[in-house]
């Protein structure tokens, strides 16, 4: 057998089994999540009087709903206390692990998922969220399914799904201060189009990735899929093995020498060939935030927003025009012209611990000239800022301080942007209204949020990083 | 679920590209029941400004768009958060067939889960089939047997995956398919959690 297979198609073909005529094949499941958004499912499930197949094999976690001012759910509205109940009654119905609301372990499910060691290099891995590509960052093979699959799952620990084709970005070189995984996702994104990866599954290699921290790697996976891809990885290392040490749902003692002799073999054969293949040089790449409503719409900070008069294509002229009314922007003003009302920081995206201090160190002794909210992406991270001290440098900058959940990213819970206010977010999409309705949306990495809060407009991170900041 | 072979009906065009799932449905309506008919809140805020009035410009706000079956749209339809609300809307507002040139891969899946025809054409195509609603010609025709979309003088060709288009025709669900091959999942599942014991070990034992 010649060695040119993917890591994709190793992960790919342990779970497969079967391949039908028309080319699904039916996948194995090693772990799933379900949020409280998933009540559709259970209804599915609890409509057909199904029972779950592998209960021990789905997690249970309260975070697109929560509240992150308080934990007092009499304080919320009926509807969304009903919505995180029936997460309550549905999992415990079903003998699913609930880390709820009051679990010191509760948090977002792609902050969650790694942090415990539920996430494991080779496991296929599915939740009803999109972002799920944030667990490949570990090696896994991991995507967002809907509500139907999500049935699927339960009732019987299998999903049908196409192979999706192959695409490697390589990038290499030194990324510069100032400049993160949320930066190289947004320049790639808008280099290729927010469409560029659809069918694909994703594989991110080079000397930049290999020198990113593992919470780099889940910031990297998670943004995959703003480029339309299914998946996003990354083939675990030596910083894989040395992060899942002692994570509390990870193998130990025999079975962890069982899954290292395996992980060890989880990467892409040397004669493997993608379907597509991109490179990209870090030292390239600039801190970038988004101007407009895809991801794709993203531009160096020292850019100005694009004028739709001089873009030849009348579509393109006419989509750029209608983001830029949406936006409230002038075209030809600059960037760092760009006003903003408020920040977010937080999200699956960018709310762990290492992008609250990189936030954190930039706004150390400084005020916030606009208020905003950080909420960290699990319960464990929030106590972890805490001991550090994070929490008091974004209270003395002028933040609010939350409980951990998905909040201003999706705004569920109610942690809502006004019409027309304008929000510098660490998140992952600027759709039209995702913030609430009417809501504009730049996205950034945490560190040019604040910066962006420092200044009260969009800014150059890189303006604030003295010599001894490590970025 | 239905099954889906042909379809006649009128068709709604929004000739808008990346219309994301959080257009489809704005994410506070998502902690309704299903049984209040999610039909009311498909494209909520573009159909209604922020102090609630209705925008009579939108197409699917025109007295036609009420009988419309079909919907016809630009390319990455769908794209973005993966809630299958996004279809419930469509389907409980009666539609039954989105024409575009790309779908989001999720919205795609969920899609064919509930009934509704996902039909991808090449861009020209669309375009055309745009110009012919733009000027009124009804009603489409929707032939799933023979993959063809059919607008007074036009007649275009669409794709959709072999396991799809079976699925649609027979109105099939997907558990049921996996529930007749319960057998090679339980041979497979022996087999795999020995061979990966480490995969649950510390699952287990909670
Ligand atoms: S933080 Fe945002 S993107 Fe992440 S899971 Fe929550 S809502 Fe989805």
């Amino acid at each position: 057998m010649t060695a040119n297979k993917t890591l994709f198609d190793k992960i790919w073909d342990a779970h497969e089994i079967l391949c039908s005529d028309g080319g699904q094949s039916l996948l194995w499941i090693d772990r799933h999540f379900v949020h409280e958004g998933s009540f559709h499912a259970f209804n599915k499930l609890n409509g057909r009087d199904l029972p779950l197949r592998h209960p021990e094999l789905t997690f249970g976690l309260a975070d697109h709903y929560v509240p992150t001012h308080t934990r007092n759910t009499a304080l919320v509205p009926e509807k969304i206390r009903q919505v995180i109940e029936q997460l309550v009654s549905n999992t415990s119905q079903h003998g699913v692990t609930l880390l709820g609301l009051d679990d010191p372990r509760q948090g977002i499910v792609h902050v969650v998922g790694p942090e415990l060691g539920i996430t494991l290099p080779g496991l296929i891995m599915v939740c009803g969220d999109s972002h799920t590509s944030t667990h490949g960052a570990l090696g896994a093979l991991a995507f967002g399914i809907g509500a139907s699959e999500v049935a699927h799952v339960l009732a019987t620990q299998t999903l049908w799904q196409y192979k999706p084709k192959s695409m490697r970005i390589i990038i290499d070189g030194d990324l510069s201060p100032g400049v993160s995984a949320k930066d190289i996702a947004l320049h790639w994104i808008a280099k290729l189009g927010a469409e560029s990866a659809r069918g694909h599954a994703v594989e991110y290699c080079g000397t930049a990735v290999d020198a990113m921290s593992i919470e780099a790697r889940l910031t990297l996976c998670n943004l995959t899929i703003e480029g339309g891809a299914r998946c996003g990885m990354i083939a675990p290392d030596e910083k894989t093995f040395t992060y899942l040490q002692d994570r509390p749902f990870a193998p130990k003692g025999k079975a962890l020498d069982q899954a290292m002799d395996y992980w060890k073999k989880l990467k892409t054969d040397n004669d493997a060939v993608f379907d597509r293949e991109f490179r990209f040089n870090a030292a390239d790449i600039a801190p970038t935030v988004t101007w407009g409503v895809s991801p794709e719409q993203a531009l160096p900070i020292s850019a100005s927003v694009p004028d739709p008069s001089k873009i030849a294509s009348s579509e393109d002229a006419q989509q750029v025009q209608d983001s830029l009314d949406y936006m409230g922007l002038v075209p030809g003003q600059p960037l760092t012209d760009v006003k903003i009302d408020q920040v977010f920081i937080g999200s699956c995206t960018n709310g762990r611990l290492e992008d609250l201090r990189s936030a954190a160190s930039i706004l150390k002794g400084r005020k916030s000239k606009v208020p905003g909210i950080v909420s960290p992406g699990s319960t464990q991270v929030k106590k972890a800022a805490e001991a550090e001290g994070l929490d008091q440098i974004f209270i003395s900058a002028g933040l609010e301080w939350h409980e951990s959940g998905c909040s201003m990213c999706v705004g569920m819970n109610g942690d809502l942007v006004a019409s027309g206010q304008r929000c510098a977010s660490s998140t992952n999409r600027n759709f039209k209204g995702r913030q609430g309705p009417g809501s504009r949306t730049h996205l950034m990495s945490p560190m040019m949020v604040a910066a962006a809060a420092i200044s009260g407009n969009l800014a150059d991170v890189r303006e604030f990083i003295s010599q001894s900041t490590v970025a | 679920m239905d099954a889906f072979t042909q379809l006649t009906a009128k068709a709604c065009s929004i000739p808008v590209a990346n219309v994301d799932t959080d257009q489809l449905i704005p994410a506070r309506f998502m902690k309704e029941s299903r049984s209040v008919g999610y039909g009311q809140f498909l494209l909520y805020d573009l159909r209604y400004s922020a102090d609630g009035t209705v925008k009579p410009d939108f197409p699917l706000n025109s007295s036609a768009a009420d009988e419309a079956r079909i919907m016809v749209t630009r390319r990455n339809f769908g794209a973005g958060s993966s809630r299958e609300a996004a279809v419930y809307a469509l389907v409980d507002a009666g539609y039954r067939c989105v024409i575009a040139p790309s779908f989001g891969d999720i919205f795609s899946s969920s899609a064919v889960n509930n009934g509704l025809l996902p039909a991808v054409v090449s861009e020209a195509d669309c375009e055309s089939l745009l110009i012919k609603l733009a000027s009124d010609i009804q009603p489409v025709t929707v032939d799933l047997n023979d993959m063809s979309i059919r607008c007074g003088d036009l007649c275009i060709k669409f794709v959709i995956n072999s396991i799809w288009r079976t699925k649609l025709l027979n109105g099939w669900d997907d558990i049921d398919l996996t529930q007749a091959h319960r057998e090679e999942i339980d041979q497979f599942q022996e087999h795999y959690l020995q061979k990966y014991a480490w995969s649950v070990s510390n699952l287990l034992t909670k």
